[in-house]
């Protein structure tokens, strides 16, 4: 991103005689550019719209009740969001600390060779679909997490209320850890961009004054590029907001809220999955699509801080030579 | 003494510690790669590229419609998507006016960013619903806009590292600028905007959210404005399902699935595209 910067300034201020086929080519590739602002803007009012009739019936209790029931017309958002939202966050209790490692070791440890090849492989589990990762957490993970971990985690924590209730081997456990694994791979390649970004003066210096090698990381590098890392934090975190087929495979699919992260649970993208094809009448489709609103919501909100900072470090430092 | 000799045990510890996270995270891949060969090699027959689904308890069977459906479905997004990223790609990289190129550069991030699923309802409610019935248009117009942001961002990327001297050798020829951006430019990028392009198709096609509700799927052949099946939605109704065969039939699927996508990806990032760094975004 930091070359992109450079090779921006670059850019020419050539002044050119205008012809005919210059005002068409440029008229045409703007209404294409034009159309990328047109598709998002028509996402957001076919959202609105859709959503109307649930809006209408239901008000703003919609996202404070828990009670969903599509036979007696009752739809409460709470156990969807809930769920939703302490899944990603122990998947970025899991990714970031992994990730955050991972792009040390690539950016200030490994020599240039290891680390892009690493990357190389990292970049592939980026490219693997969701629905695979579903597949083997189904197959593999759950009766792994079932047989052994929670009745681990049940022995050593159970006085917790976290860990408390029988092991299904489903719910927001097993589906955060499917998460973690979906989004270090983004966790790992922002922030070691941003780690790269960071002037190799930064760290002269503080070897220079007697630091060691994980101080100086610690103390100054990591400090130098943390816009930028909370930016893949934040990004990451939006996409494990929106991941839909791996977490409906593993989270048990019960519209409650349980404070047990052993139990199993809903999320907002995996109601979807499962209901909106069979959903009847007015209100249950739209008060699924008012979902996919509040999830849109969310993942924008997320997604502009997140590109907001990762703006800010890229383009300050100048990458290692 | 004791203070440096702890804070070189310290600086030990960690950097292995980030050595060990690092081993994890590969690792993982080659799980992932290892588990699918294994089961789905088991299972994996000529007759799942050449055979219809069978019904549960009968042998054999295959998912011959899935995989031409996914190449339909993903054929026609592309066919949709690739023009508008391609070309809205080179106004923001060779037309850019700074604010408006701003503005589409960051929607078009955020539009990359908006869940799957959030994009397969909005297919939904384009196509299905004055349609009246699923079809693999309305799941390809959901890929189409997943694929737009993805290849328009490769494009400006790629065409932005277009040397300088290119395009005044183009100019002081006396070129005007669109045949300077048809001739010199888009040429000389091309390498890297196939390789932008590859890999948002390989992205796509391993999607099912946006196709579960808007191609739903078919237990025979599909066509353009009937439901139609795809390996991704195959794979997760067949896991999700209690029967064993159908689960073996799944890692089959998936082995197929992650093959073609990861195929795509070597090729792209390895042979097509030596010495050009892809970014990610």
């Amino acid at each position: 991103m930091a070359s992109q910067a450079v090779v921006a300034e670059q850019q020419p201020a050539v002044k050119i005689a205008t012809h005919t086929g210059d005002i068409i080519a440029r008229v045409v590739t703007f209404t294409f550019a034009a159309t990328i602002l047109a598709i998002t803007l028509l996402l957001v009012y076919q959202l609105y719209k859709s959503s109307a009739a649930a809006r209408a019936a239901l008000g703003f209790g919609f996202l404070t009740s828990s009670e969903w029931n599509p036979v007696t017309d009752q739809f409460g958002a709470a156990p969807f969001i809930y769920g939703t939202v302490v899944t990603s966050l122990v998947a970025l209790l899991i990714s970031v600390p992994m990730g955050l490692g991972a792009a040390i070791f690539l950016s200030e440890l490994a020599p240039a060779r290891i680390s892009n090849a690493l990357t190389f492989v990292i970049e592939l589990l980026a490219a693997i679909p969701s629905v695979i990762y579903g597949l083997l957490a189904i197959f593999t993970l759950v009766p792994l997490m079932r047989l052994y971990v929670e009745p681990f985690l049940k022995h050593t924590l159970g006085f917790l209320p976290l860990f408390k209730g029988p092991a299904y081997g489903v719910g927001y456990l097993t589906a955060g850890l499917v998460l973690s694994i979906m989004t270090i791979p983004f966790v790992i390649s922002v922030s070691r961009e941003s780690l790269l970004a960071v002037p190799r003066e930064q760290r002269e210096a503080a070897l220079a004054l007697g630091a060691t090698r994980w101080e100086s990381t610690w103390q100054i590098v990591v400090p130098y590029a943390k816009l930028g890392i909370l930016g893949s934090v934040f990004l990451g975190l939006a996409r494990a907001l929106g991941e839909t087929m791996a977490v409906t495979m593993v989270i048990g699919n019960v519209p409650r809220i349980n404070y047990s992260l052993l139990a199993p649970g809903y999320s907002i993208a995996a109601v979807i999955a499962n209901e909106f094809s069979e959903a009847g009448g007015t209100i249950h489709p739209a008060a699924l699509v008012e979902l996919g609103l509040v999830l849109f919501c969310l993942t924008i909100l997320i997604n502009s801080f997140a590109r907001l900072m990762i703006i800010a470090t890229t383009s300050k430092g100048s990458k290692r030579a | 003494m004791n203070r440096l000799l702890w804070r070189k045990i310290v600086n030990g510890v960690m950097l292995t510690l980030t050595g060990i996270c690092t081993v994890v995270t590969v690792s993982a891949l080659f799980v992932i790669l290892g588990c699918l060969v294994y089961q789905g090699g088991k299972s994996l027959s000529w007759n799942f590229f050449t055979q219809l689904p069978v019904p549960v308890g009968e042998l054999g069977g295959g998912m011959a419609n899935a995989i031409v459906g996914t190449a339909q479905i993903v054929g026609m997004a592309a066919l949709f998507g690739i023009p508008i990223g391609f070309l809205a790609g080179v106004y923001l990289a060779e037309y850019d006016d700074k604010k408006f190129g701003f503005v589409v550069r960051y929607v078009a991030d955020l539009l990359n960013g908006v869940p799957s699923i959030v994009v397969g309802i909005l297919a939904w409610t384009l196509v299905v619903l004055p349609m009246h019935h699923n079809s693999a248009l309305a799941g390809s117009i959901a890929l189409a806009v997943m694929l737009i942001p993805i290849v328009t961002r490769q494009t400006e990327q790629f065409l932005r590292e277009v040397p300088l001297s290119l395009r005044e050798g183009a100019l002081a020829l006396g070129a005007s600028k669109w045949k300077m951006i048809a001739t010199v430019v888009v040429p000389a990028g091309s390498k890297g905007v196939l390789t932008g392009m590859i890999l948002g198709v390989a992205r796509i096609a391993g999607e099912s959210a946006p196709l579960i509700f808007t191609a739903l799927g078919n237990q025979y052949w599909g066509g353009i404005n009937e439901p139609t099946s795809s390996l991704p939605v195959m794979i997760y109704k067949y896991a999700t399902s209690p029967f064993d065969d159908w689960h073996q039939q799944a890692w089959a699927a998936g082995l197929v699935l992650i093959g073609m996508v990861l195929t795509a990806n070597i090729l792209a990032r390895l042979v097509l595209a030596r010495g050009v760094s892809v970014p990610r975004g």
